[in-house]
């Protein structure tokens, strides 16, 4: 078992419904975000493009949070979810410095927080809060391990592409081009 | 130093040399702070509503956590408007509900007009002074001359108080402001205006036409998700737009017009498409009228006449004619929302109509399908009075297509310089602020200023409240029953708001507010029931439904009784003079305007001036929404766009402050962040609407961005529906702070 998502920039209008639904699901604080939009422009008038991405923390194969937090706090859990457990977390901020998407943040209770892939609606076997609301329908979460899974036939299907692959953490987010 | 992921969004923005929308740190409330396991949405509660965000009005349920305070907003799946899925705004609509600089209490202005001075009062005091005055004025000058403005669903319980009382001077700016001459255009042709939603099968299309429209930016919901859908098909996406918005990112086509010209377009594409016979030849034969007539008016009409005019290339009007005539007719060349553009926007939309009956799409899969609707009984009341004058007898003659009243003629007829006889004296203003809605700010002020009462209901403070001499705190729509929400689709449905909490502080209900003042104004037999929900289950009975099923379902959706698109071999009559699409319009020509549309020149701007463009960002609706801590904290202030070229002539960079000034001199009252980009004309400047707030109440919009409607001062009046054309005012830069004094800008 390992979840991932697909998120299609063909189809996304970066409307950040995502990070509201994250920010109301999870109770994230006002002036925080678990994930965000990031949108590149290239090319110069008229001919432009325009790529729009939901971004969040990509709970990547190879996790430089985990191997840097000194209390155990940043682990792995069950296919493959990265998870802070705030009792554990003495805030130093390590695994911040060492996420090369910069995905996570320092909650005002002072824990390292970020996106959990909503593990509590998952465990469930209900999509993480942001895939449930996209009103464009252009994120994908499941198991890629499993090949009939919607996710895993649209990465099979599909160009895509990840961020910072240079970095080789391996990540589990595909951004479909 | 506490790390924030503002601070970690902006160096991964430099690094990644794309741009990132930073949620910005501003307000926490508690109840967030707290560390509460996170709901099971199966165990929660919920409540059916229908969102008020937009008047989209998707249904949804709102959900309450474990101390059944508000927790979230998630559509309701048998909902066509939503599909399950609310938008950014809908989702946020939480912020509504817990926002604190919310109205609490009524209010009596005891300070000058627009000081925002008051005391608060209680209801007794509110509703007995209203009542009073509402009495005054009928006595002294006829209800008539008390207006009512307003907007969304608690406007509707105010326009039944002000039927009942006997003035039928109702207006919204969402008809002459917004869609009003869209609405006339499609009535002229079709027969049918396109109301909300409008029926476009976007889902099975082959080709979308977007003129002006951005969709993805504009977040009409069920648009939105039916454009995902046919980006998915692989249908061709066309648009028309001097700025590259996301639409055009999407877009096989992005034609980059000359502001204010796109009627040359239109009118070069019917001349392609009749050219090359790339149009209907059995549904115009069989279906329209005047093809003969439009032949003729077009002939001249060629793409090398437009390439001069609007700029682009007449190979690619020739192939995006093309695009549209392969996939014909399961093309839509979308009518667009907000058209009052440039003054002549009817006939620009009859433009629009025209094409699209050439391309046969109405009435066809993959273009207009045809909409069906629930009926509800009425709650009996007593039939209205009837009034002696409305606002068509402000300016006889004028207007006549208008179907629905006019905002700026109430405006005029409450002008110091309106010397007729069909005075109006006073206002109710119910969920809409004018000062950020109406264009020519200055009018506005004037005519608010010779008035005798003004009374303002709304949920937050806002410019208009200012001038109010009683000001009411409503409920948000998640505190209160409403009407049923009843809409055309393509399969009837009805939808349900409930309360998912009691009101905060003193606010109340629309229906609760109006049956008060009813009451002491002796209309109390028009508000019957003891409350709302009395009124509720006795539509849903008469249904064969009731209250408690719905507040199970909150939805209920019904078969439909006709075809949803046209069946080939049934004769269509439409409802038009000849019975047919009218391609050629005698109901044009006896109402004193043109049969078919014609091409005017617009002006341009002069040197070291731009185009003032304005638009929506995905968070935002009107200026409404921009202190919603959720959605404020998307998007906060309204950058204004720069083409390069035009940056470099005046030395901007990305995030310089900078003031604007119109071409009459009018000056913003805020600054604003330029944001320079590719993706606009060099002639034109962008910035999205609703921002600039002068209300200090609103602690977290107040004084950022500039507002858009206050630099539209120019405004083109639409002769057919009265409507007011606002893309035609010229802004140039300031740099230094014109406000010398202004402390807040120093």
């Amino acid at each position: 078992m390992r979840y991932g998502m697909a998120i299609d920039t063909k189809k996304c209008v970066g409307c950040a419904d995502c990070v509201v639904a994250c920010q109301t699901e999870n109770s994230v604080p006002h002036g925080y975000a678990r994930d965000w939009i990031a949108e590149t422009v290239s090319g110069r008038y008229p001919y432009l493009e325009l790529e729009i991405r939901s971004e969040r923390c990509n709970h990547c194969d190879n996790t430089p949070c985990v191997r840097t937090c000194p209390t155990g706090a940043s682990h792995v859990i069950e296919g493959g979810i990265v998870i802070v457990t705030p009792e554990e977390c003495i805030g130093c901020g390590a695994c911040i410095e060492s996420c090369p998407y910069d995905a996570r943040f320092t909650h005002p209770d002072g824990y390292a927080t970020k996106c959990t892939f909503c593990d509590h609606r998952v465990k469930n076997g209900q999509d993480p809060a942001c895939v449930s609301v996209c009103p464009t329908h252009c994120m994908y979460f499941g198991d890629l391990d499993d090949p009939n899974s919607e996710v895993a036939k649209i990465v099979a299907r599909r160009k895509w592409k990840v961020l910072a692959p240079e970095a080789g953490t391996q990540p589990q987010i595909y951004y479909l081009v | 130093m506490k790390t924030t992921r503002r601070d970690f969004l902006k160096i991964s923005s430099v690094a990644a040399g794309g741009l990132v929308f930073a949620p910005v740190l501003n307000w926490v409330p508690g109840f967030l702070k707290s560390d509460k396991p996170i709901p099971d949405d199966s165990k929660a509660k919920r409540y059916p509503n229908y969102c008020e965000v937009c008047f989209w009005n998707c249904a949804g349920w709102v959900y309450t956590d474990h101390d059944n305070k508000i927790w979230k907003i998630i559509g309701n799946e048998d909902d066509p408007h939503s599909n399950g899925r609310f938008c950014p705004r809908g989702t946020g609509g939480v912020g509504m509900y817990y926002d604190d600089d919310r109205l609490k209490k009524p209010l009596k202005r005891i300070g000058e007009a627009g000081a925002q001075q008051f005391v608060e009062i209680e209801w007794e005091e509110a509703i007995e002074t209203i009542a009073k005055k509402m009495q005054e004025i009928a006595g002294k000058h006829g209800p008539e001359s008390f207006a009512l403005f307003n907007h969304g669903s608690s406007g509707k319980h105010f326009a039944d108080l002000f039927n009942a009382y006997g003035s039928k001077n109702i207006a919204g700016p969402a008809y002459a402001q917004c869609k009003g001459p869209r609405e006339e255009a499609f009535q002229v042709t079709f027969g049918h205006a396109l109301h909300s939603p409008e029926p476009l099968d976007i889902r099975d299309t082959r080709c979308l036409v977007l003129i002006g429209s951005h969709l993805g930016e504009n977040m009409h919901n069920g648009q939105v998700q039916e454009m995902a859908e046919a980006i998915d098909k692989q249908a061709t996406i066309i648009t028309v737009d001097p700025r590259f918005s996301t639409a055009a990112s999407k877009s096989k086509f992005w034609l980059p017009i000359k502001p204010a010209t796109d009627m040359a377009l239109l009118l070069a594409w019917i001349h392609v498409i009749i050219e090359e016979e790339l149009y209907d030849r059995k549904y115009v034969e069989e279906l329209t009228f005047g093809f003969e007539q439009l032949k003729a008016h077009v002939k001249d009409y060629t793409p090398e006449w437009a390439y001069g005019i609007t700029t682009i290339e007449p190979d690619v009007i020739r192939a995006t004619a093309r695009e549209m005539g392969a996939a014909s007719p399961a093309v839509i060349v979308h009518p667009g929302r907000h058209v009052t553009w440039y003054g002549d926007d009817t006939q620009r939309l009859r433009a629009v109509a025209i094409l699209n009956a050439l391309l046969g799409s109405w009435g066809r899969r993959g273009g207009f399908y045809l909409p069906e609707k629930a009926k509800l009984p009425k709650y009996p009341t007593p039939e209205n009075p009837k009034p002696t004058w409305t606002w068509r007898d402000v300016m006889p003659g004028q207007y006549p297509l208008a179907s629905l009243p006019v905002t700026n003629v109430l405006v005029d007829a409450s002008h110091p310089s309106y010397l007729g006889k069909h005075k109006v004296k006073a206002w109710m203003v119910a969920g809409t602020n004018l000062i950020a809605t109406m264009p020519d700010l200055k009018r506005t002020i004037e005519a608010i200023q010779n008035l005798e009462y003004l009374v303002v209901i709304d949920t937050m403070p806002a410019e208009i409240t200012g001038y109010a001499d009683i000001v009411l705190p409503e409920c948000t729509y998640l505190e209160r029953y409403d009407m049923m929400r009843i809409s055309e689709h393509r399969i009837p449905t009805f939808a349900l708001r409930m309360p998912a909490a009691e009101p905060r502080w003193e606010s109340k209900p629309g229906w609760w507010i109006c049956k008060q003042i009813a009451s002491k104004i002796g209309k109390g037999d028009y508000f019957k029931y003891e409350k709302y929900e009395d009124v509720l289950d006795f539509q849903l009975k008469e249904m064969g439904s009731s209250l408690e099923e719905m507040k199970k379902a909150g939805v209920k959706t019904f078969h439909r009784k006709e075809d949803l698109y046209f069946v080939e071999g049934h004769p269509h009559v439409f409802d038009t003079p000849t019975g047919k699409i009218e391609l050629y319009s005698n109901l044009m020509i006896e109402n004193g305007f043109d049969p078919l549309p014609k091409y005017i020149t617009h002006a341009q701007p002069e040197a070291g001036f731009y185009r003032l463009i304005y638009g929506r960002t995905p968070a935002h609706t009107f200026s409404r929404t921009t202190n919603n801590a959720n959605l404020n904290d998307l998007f906060r202030e309204n950058p204004l766009w720069v083409h390069p070229k035009t940056a470099r002539e005046w030395g901007l960079k990305t995030g310089d402050k900078v003031w604007l000034k119109n071409h009459q001199g009018v000056v913003s009252h805020f600054s604003t962040k330029v944001r320079v980009t590719e993706r606009i004309r060099h002639d034109s400047v962008y910035m999205a609407h609703g921002f600039g707030r002068t209300d200090e109440r609103l602690t977290r919009s107040f004084g950022i961005g500039i507002s858009d409607t206050e630099l539209i001062s120019d405004v083109k009046i639409d002769k057919e529906t009265g409507s007011t054309g606002m893309r035609s005012n010229f802004v140039t830069f300031l740099k230094e702070n014109p406000h010398n004094s202004d402390k807040k800008e120093a």
